[in-house]
């Protein structure tokens, strides 16, 4: 049995429509990691779950249970905030134990959970402390061990790590993925980082201009995105995309393009030939793209290095091919000179292929 | 030092000068003619000079003055009953106004108005109000069948009357203060607070007041050094009557200079007023100074860990 669902969920205020009838199951204890652009409506649709936000048509399911009318405190939910959301005046074991003081719960079970809590997240030694004398780290792990001391069925994370800085945003996400093995519980996480979506998400949902783009596991939607959008959007740095024709050459199909050819392999070309129209948009991560001098030519695509990007053990390179450009990765110490043309082999088995009106994948 | 770094340093002081002179005339030399003042039996047909000398005892006086004690304690029953009314209407109205109703900008605007309208008005008003046979509230209770209220003429209901008042008057001041507090209040930490399960009072209780509580306790010291100072609404009303059942101390410093003519005593008065005035005013800024330090060791508190 799914453990949350969205039935036609829509969000408008007054006539401007946010979100378009999102439909979208999680099942029991899974982490959803709802992902996309700002105003994309990831935030708002959490926010609807929670019940911070009214719901203008459809309905939320939490196991079997419509809960779009109740109050949040009636959800059995926890929520982590992106900015936190600590009560100042509060200190640390204050804040955490908020709910349960609420509910009545015993002392001593209180000072229990809390004190287990603070143990696993190590912040027993600030259980004193007010959320003002904490860092921004401190802070983030005490509005996620408040959530935690809850106990509720399901968490809801609103972009908790977008206000830490890049090292401290990394080791958060580590210590997530943490505690995610040890806490079984339903999560939906909303983030517009696609490296945070990647690396938490059981399943990742995509979303850009109120309407879910894809779902499914991060590999799926890596290898097999379903519209030029999602494509674009996870995978670092971005797919690569060319205007390209799809032609018959003498008992090969070849996708060409301004300054490349390249021969689609078998399976590839089939689907190729049974696309209508001849027009399409080829997609290349730049991860399927190795140098490599002595390709054969239609296994391959020649490019002129404009700028190098030196990350360490790798660089990226942005490159014309004719008049589009390009970007691919190449090992640092590979001697090459700007405006040097370069040839790199493409890993044919994991071209993507899409419609130029429609922008969706040609499968 | 060169003269033109002399100068340069001088320049700030040259901008302040005449706001400094300014206040020297208009401040510090009236305040010290009066604490002279009250050390000298003068009465308005001498000039200055010609006073006599008596030392402390206007002061002793009015250790023994019987009228005096009781425009004290009148004084520091209404400020108290007052700013206490005020408090708990100003803030309660804020909580039920911090919302986004079509019309609530309006509601505010007119919640305001009265504070607006000068005191010597306000009291016109009141006391046209409270007028036993043609004012409103007695023409209302007659028409309802009661009897009539001795709004002004009874000791006691002289009191409530000025009270009604001022809380009239002055609980706009806190409600819009109180309001500002509110909604500059973080919004997730409510939204936090909702989904751990607040309702609406505990939201109240737990959250919103201990945030608002600097703001409010500056709010309550403002009020109460303004409440220690009023005087035309109740000039107007009752002039302190009947009897002394109304004359705070403000009155009693008008009618000792204006009536009996002791220009030593009133300024004797006026000094104790300053005196307790001044009380309130540092402790305002002590809480200030408090709540700052507090911060600034947070912070600092904060930035050890982050290194």
């Amino acid at each position: 049995m799914p453990r949350i669902r969205l039935d036609n969920l829509v969000k408008r205020y007054g006539d401007f429509e946010v979100l378009h009838g999102i439909d979208l199951e999680m099942e029991e204890n899974e982490f959803t990691v709802l992902v996309g652009p700002s105003g994309c409506g990831k935030s708002t649709t959490l926010r609807m779950i929670a019940g911070l936000e009214t719901v203008s048509d459809g309905e939320i399911y939490i196991g079997d249970r419509p809960v779009s009318q109740l109050e949040p405190k009636a959800r059995d939910l926890a929520m982590v905030f992106q900015d936190y959301a600590l009560y100042p005046h509060m200190n640390v074991a204050k804040n955490m134990s908020f709910a349960l003081r609420l509910q009545r719960r015993p002392r001593k079970e209180i000072d229990e959970k809390v004190g287990a809590v603070a143990e696993m997240l190590g912040l027993t030694n600030f259980l004193h402390r007010k959320p003002g004398e904490l860092s921004g780290g401190q802070r983030q792990r005490v509005a996620m061990g408040r959530a935690l001391t809850r106990d509720a069925g399901t968490f809801l994370f609103d972009e908790p790590l977008s206000n830490l800085d890049a090292k401290l945003r990394g080791q958060m996400r580590a210590e997530l993925a943490l505690m995610r093995q040890k806490v079984r519980k339903n999560m939906i996480y909303v983030t517009h980082d696609q490296i945070e979506a990647m690396t938490l998400g059981d399943r990742i949902v995509v979303m850009n201009g109120g309407y879910i783009q894809q779902q499914g596991t991060p590999e799926e939607l890596f290898k097999r995105p379903a519209n030029k959008f999602v494509a674009g959007f996870l995978g670092s740095p971005p797919m690569n995309f060319l205007d390209a024709e799809i032609q018959s050459l003498g008992g090969q199909v070849i996708v060409s393009g301004d300054g490349f050819e390249i021969a689609l392999p078998e399976e590839k070309a089939a689907t190729a030939s049974g696309h209508t129209a001849s027009s399409i948009i080829l997609g290349l991560r730049p991860s399927d793209l190795h140098y490599s001098p002595d390709a054969p030519e239609h296994e391959a695509i020649d490019l002129k290095v404009i700028v190098s990007e030196y990350i360490g053990a790798q660089s990226v390179l942005l490159c014309h091919c004719g008049a589009q450009k390009i970007e691919v990765e190449l090992k640092s110490e590979t001697p090459i000179a700007l405006g040097e043309t370069l040839r790199f082999a493409v890993n044919r088995e994991a071209i993507h292929m899409f419609d130029r009106e429609t922008e969706v994948a040609i499968r | 030092m060169s003269v033109a770094i002399k100068a340069n340093r001088l320049t700030p002081y040259m901008f302040l000068a005449p706001a400094g002179i300014i206040l020297i005339f208009a401040l510090l030399y009236p305040i010290g003619y009066m604490v002279y003042a009250s050390f000298l039996d003068w009465s308005p047909s001498q000039r200055i000079g010609q006073a006599e000398f008596i030392g402390l005892r206007n002061y002793i006086n009015l250790w023994g003055d019987e009228a005096f004690r009781e425009s004290f304690w009148v004084t520091i029953r209404f400020a108290g009953i007052v700013v206490t009314l005020e408090m708990v209407l100003g803030v309660g109205l804020a909580l039920l106004l911090d919302r986004n109703i079509r019309g609530m900008a309006l509601l505010r605007t007119v919640f305001i108005l009265p504070m607006m309208i000068a005191p010597i008005v306000v009291g016109l008003m009141w006391r046209y109000m409270y007028h036993p046979t043609v004012g409103i509230f007695n023409r209302t209770l007659k028409n309802l069948g009661f009897e009539g209220i001795p709004w002004l003429s009874d000791s006691t209901w002289a009191f409530i009357a000025v009270v009604i008042a001022d809380v009239w008057q002055w609980t706009p001041f806190i409600f819009i203060l109180a309001l500002a507090a509110m909604q500059s209040l973080p919004r997730s930490a409510l939204e936090a607070a909702e989904i751990d399960g607040a309702n609406e009072w505990q939201k109240i209780l737990m959250i919103k007041l201990p945030l608002m509580m600097p703001v409010l306790i500056v709010t309550l010291l403002l009020r109460l050094i303004d409440a220690f100072k009023v005087l035309e609404v109740i000039l107007v009303l009752t002039n302190g009557g009947p009897g002394l059942s109304t004359e705070i101390l403000a009155l009693r410093i008008f009618r000792t200079a204006q009536e009996f003519q002791e220009l030593g005593e009133a300024a004797a008065m006026s000094n104790l007023l300053l005196m307790m005035l001044m009380a309130l005013t540092i402790g305002m800024f002590a809480y200030n100074r408090v709540q700052e330090a507090r911060l600034s060791r947070q912070r600092a508190a904060a930035e050890k860990d982050d290194n």
